[in-house]
């Protein structure tokens, strides 16, 4: 360059002086920007692992182990005038102790062993069988059914033989029969259908999500009939009809704040108004969706709002310059372009009532409900309370189990959420 | 069952309604439909609304209101042997009449002698009741129904300006509806004012926001001794500050800084991925965030101390590190610092997004690099709306239940150790009212004294940070 052949020492020396705060601003950048891709990686790591976490914690209750066994349904040990005093257990235990080649001895303790091993399923399975049909008494019948939770997690390899034996569960004897079933084909392995067809139980191998998946759609049924008209009415009027003034900035002001309101506030508000002041009958699906449908309005509104906003004047003008009154226009034209919008926002919503839980706490849904609500007014639990129940129980096969139910949780609100990205692509309008 | 059954033959009624209404409009106008002011569904509907809507809502709030009027009556008269009782027994017992009466189950109280007497006295009463209660709730709708069409009905005429009243109708619809959220506040304040104030008659309020002594469990019944000094929340305030400062330090610089990222660096590739991934962890439940911590963050953070306990020198501090539990301050804080990440983040880009590219090209134009451009320019531009964002994260951090119900302790504890247990608000709350629970106790009421302490600091926390994001946005408009 002509400077450098100038040869002129005083500007060379400003540039380079230049060149090394430049290096530092440089640097600086790019220390910034690393900082910015850190952070997103961070935030991406906590989710990996989150989702991950549970997916490997849950997986596994997706498959069972089950046991096929001819059970002898022996007249010596069954009372016919009081079927449902007998001791079916220790039948199943025999049949078992059969196939293994054991005997009991005088304590009992084989056969308490051998009953720890299988569910108290099977003993259901007789009676309900032998309620049906009393001549079975005497016969040989093969019954099918589930093994306790730990010979499941044994074979899932969750319980390990190298453990030191007095720190699982089940001891070598045990596990040895439980190879012995497994060798004979007695003991095979299946995909888990009734976690999906039993409600909420005691044993871990007979819980299941239905009672909470039906618990939720009942309750979030009642929600929506709620949340979206009363929303959609409520954020037409403040959009298309309220005159501006001090009423309705106090409206607007009030629905912005009751969307931060922390939701198990609305849990003390339903417990006070809903449950103690109008007597609806406590954890029913009914006040849930109450009081759900309260927290889930304020988003609606919002939502709606937007949608209504993304409509062009043009659209209005057009309709009133035709001849169509005030209210023609919005319900014939404004609303049913804004509905794409609206239905989205009135989806996400729902999606996020589906997954909350604290309020519901308030309102006495913790409480054990095995089985299917019988109504709207019965006793029930949903997705999210089941998985806090389960939480806090201590067996471990209940942690498999409340990973899984936050497997069958996430796809619930993952459909929800897809419905509504594809309801905002397929007829989203840009004006 | 009975208002269902009563609701479906108004709502046959009032489509007859509607068809009269539209059939005499079409034939005043001698069939031309073109001489009628409205068109004619509007006359049709215009009696359908009469005859329809007053008897509707007169039975809906018969359905709402009945339970509460039944039992109202019944406990207007109180027979000595219910007078007896001690008061939660006596609510117990009104309570077992009404089920009783309405063939639901009571509860396992066993009844004997004059209170059996005087429960099936009341049996019958509470039946009496209901069947009046019900043909009186009945009678009234159907003389409401037929009043209204009959009133509607004969005013249908070619001149009649039909549209009009039922736009008329369709706007105080409206109206109501946009009422009901402010109505929710109102139930809101109202419920925690009216519960927190029967709190206040056995628990004095400064003793409450300002005692060090938080053990609810210990003072069952008001007239124990130690009732007055066990209900000091400052633990409770404390612990739920200590989480929610440890969330905002994991919140905070990690949502700002991909917020930053994502709207000044990002191409559009990056940030199409990056932002619903964000999402997703926005819209997964608190519960499952509560799950995590309790059974997979909670352990790993207590055998990594274990393990640097072990590794220290012996000592105090080694002995107490090896002597950590799961329920620690700082699992909940983290795992809630996690929750409120995208939080931040996405109310972050949008205000950093807001900032006009004038003020950005004005500062490239004078030779600054972007990294300084963000800190020099954009970020004290935005500061107001950032400041505005964490307020709201710090409000959603301590109205959080789940995640701390999960994964911190229960034990009041005034301390500033984040590897010690602590409990908060929240979780005081779900414990107080959760489980058996007499509703008349301070123990119960005390959780809407928590209620409503936290209802007014998020509230003043929301008003704050819009009121600020607010005045933001003008300055940029």
């Amino acid at each position: 360059m002509t400077d450098a052949t100038l040869g002129a020492a005083a500007p060379r020396q400003a540039l380079t002086a230049a060149d090394a705060r430049l290096k530092k601003r440089h640097a600086a950048e790019r220390r910034f920007k690393a900082q910015g891709i850190a952070a997103i990686i961070v935030a991406l790591v906590f989710l990996v692992v989150l989702v991950g976490r549970i997916v490997s914690q849950g997986y596994t209750t997706f498959e069972a182990h089950t046991l096929t066994v001819p059970v002898y349904l022996n007249p010596d040990r069954i009372d016919t005038s009081d079927l449902s005093g007998v001791n079916y257990d220790y039948i199943v235990a025999e049949a078992v102790m059969k196939k293994l080649n054991v005997q009991d001895d005088d304590l009992g303790t084989i056969s308490t062993k051998v009953q720890d091993l299988v569910s108290r399923d099977f003993g259901f399975q007789i009676l309900n069988k032998l309620k049906a049909d009393p001549k079975l008494i005497g016969q040989t019948i093969e019954l099918h059914g589930p093994l306790k939770a730990d010979a499941d997690l044994y074979f899932k390899g969750e319980i390990k033989r190298e453990t030191a034996e007095g720190d699982r569960k089940l001891d070598n004897q045990q596990l040895d029969w439980l190879d012995k079933l497994e060798k004979t084909g007695a003991i095979k392995s299946g995909f888990n259908f009734a976690f999906f067809t039993s409600s909420d139980s005691t044993e871990p191998e007979q819980a299941g999500v239905l009672g909470a998946v039906v618990g939720s759609a009942m309750m979030l049924i009642i929600t929506a009939l709620i949340a979206v008209p009363v929303g959609v009415l409520a954020a037409t009027y403040l959009e298309e009809f309220a005159p501006k003034n001090r009423w309705t900035d106090i409206i607007e002001v009030n629905i912005n704040n009751l969307a931060a309101v922390p939701s198990i506030v609305y849990g003390l508000l339903g417990l006070a108004l809903f449950i103690n002041w109008l007597n609806v009958p406590r954890s029913s699906p009914l006040v849930g969706g109450l009081v759900l449908a309260l927290m889930a309005l304020p988003t609606v509104i919002i939502a709606t709002r937007s949608a209504l906003k993304a409509v062009p004047p043009s659209i209005r003008e057009a309709a009133l310059g035709v001849g169509a009154s005030k209210t023609q226009t919005v319900f014939h034209h404004v609303l049913p372009l804004a509905m794409p919008g609206v239905m989205t926002g009135a989806i996400l919503s729902l999606a996020h009532a589906l997954g909350e839980t604290a309020p519901l706490l308030m309102i006495g849904m913790v409480s054990f409900v095995p089985g299917v609500p019988e109504g709207f007014t019965g006793a029930a639990t949903v997705l999210p309370v089941q998985v806090f129940i389960w939480e806090n129980a201590s067996e471990r096969a209940f942690h498999e189990r409340t990973a899984a139910a936050i497997i069958v949780l996430l796809v619930f609100m993952i459909v929800m959420n897809a419905a509504a990205v594809i309801l905002r692509r397929r007829f989203e309008r840009r004006w | 069952m009975l208002t269902w059954l009563s609701l479906l033959v108004l709502a046959l009624f009032s489509g007859v309604a509607f068809a009269a209404g539209r059939r005499r409009a079409v034939a005043s106008a001698g069939g031309r439909s073109r001489v009628l002011h409205s068109l004619p569904v509007y006359y049709g509907t215009y009696a359908a609304l009469w005859a329809g809507a007053p008897a509707a809502l007169l039975l809906l709030l018969g359905a709402s209101f009945g339970g509460r009027i039944e039992d109202a009556m019944l406990q207007s008269s109180r027979p000595a042997a219910v007078q007896a009782l001690e008061p939660d027994r006596q609510a117990v017992f009104y309570s077992d009449a009404h089920a009783i009466a309405s063939k639901q189950p009571p509860s396992e109280v066993a009844y004997e002698g004059e209170l059996k007497v005087a429960l099936d006295a009341k049996v019958a009463e509470a039946q009496r009741i209901e069947t009046v209660l019900n043909v009186g709730m009945l009678a009234g709708a159907g003389v409401l129904a037929l009043a209204g069409f009959l009133l509607a009905f004969p005013r249908i005429s070619t001149e009649f300006r039909a549209r009009n009243r039922v736009e008329g109708w369709v706007s105080i619809l409206l109206i109501g509806c946009s009422v009901a959220a402010v109505l929710t506040t109102l139930g809101i304040v109202l419920s925690l004012v009216w519960e927190s104030w029967r709190f206040f008659q056995s628990v004095n309020p400064i003793s409450f926001l300002f005692g060090t002594e938080w053990s609810p469990q210990i003072a069952m019944r008001a007239d124990q001794v130690a009732s007055a000094g066990a209900f000091g929340a400052v633990p409770l305030f404390a612990g739920t500050f200590l989480i929610m400062l440890i969330a905002m330090l994991v919140a905070a610089p990690v949502g700002l800084y991909s917020a930053i990222y994502l709207s000044e660096y990002a191409s559009r590739t990056v940030r199409g991925v990056v932002k619903p991934l964000l999402e997703i962890l926005a819209g997964v439940p608190t519960v499952v965030y509560g799950f995590f911590a309790a059974l997979t963050v909670g352990p790993l953070f207590r055998a990594g101390f274990n393990a640097i306990g072990a590794a220290l020198p012996a000592g105090p501090l080694a002995t107490y590190l090896m002597e950590v539990q799961n329920q620690m301050a700082l699992v909940a804080g983290v795992v809630m610092g996690i929750m409120l990440i995208p939080f931040v983040s996405s109310l972050s880009d949008d205000i950093i997004n807001a900032v006009p590219q004038s003020l950005r090209d004005g500062s490239y134009a004078m030779g600054a690099t972007k990294s300084e451009t963000v800190k020099k320019v954009v970020l004290p531009a935005a500061l107001p709306g950032i400041m505005a964002a964490m307020l709201l994260a710090v409000s959603r951090a301590v109205g959080e239940t789940m995640i701390v119900t999960m994964a911190a302790g229960l034990q009041a504890k005034l301390t500033a150790n984040p590897l010690d247990t602590v409990t908060t608000v929240t979780v005081q709350i779900v414990t107080l009212l959760t489980g058996d629970q007499e509703f008349d106790s301070p123990k119960t009421l005390s959780a809407f004294g928590l209620g409503l302490t936290l209802f007014v600091v998020t509230l003043t926390l929301n008003i704050v940070a819009l009121r600020i994001v607010q005045k933001y946005r003008e300055q940029y408009d």
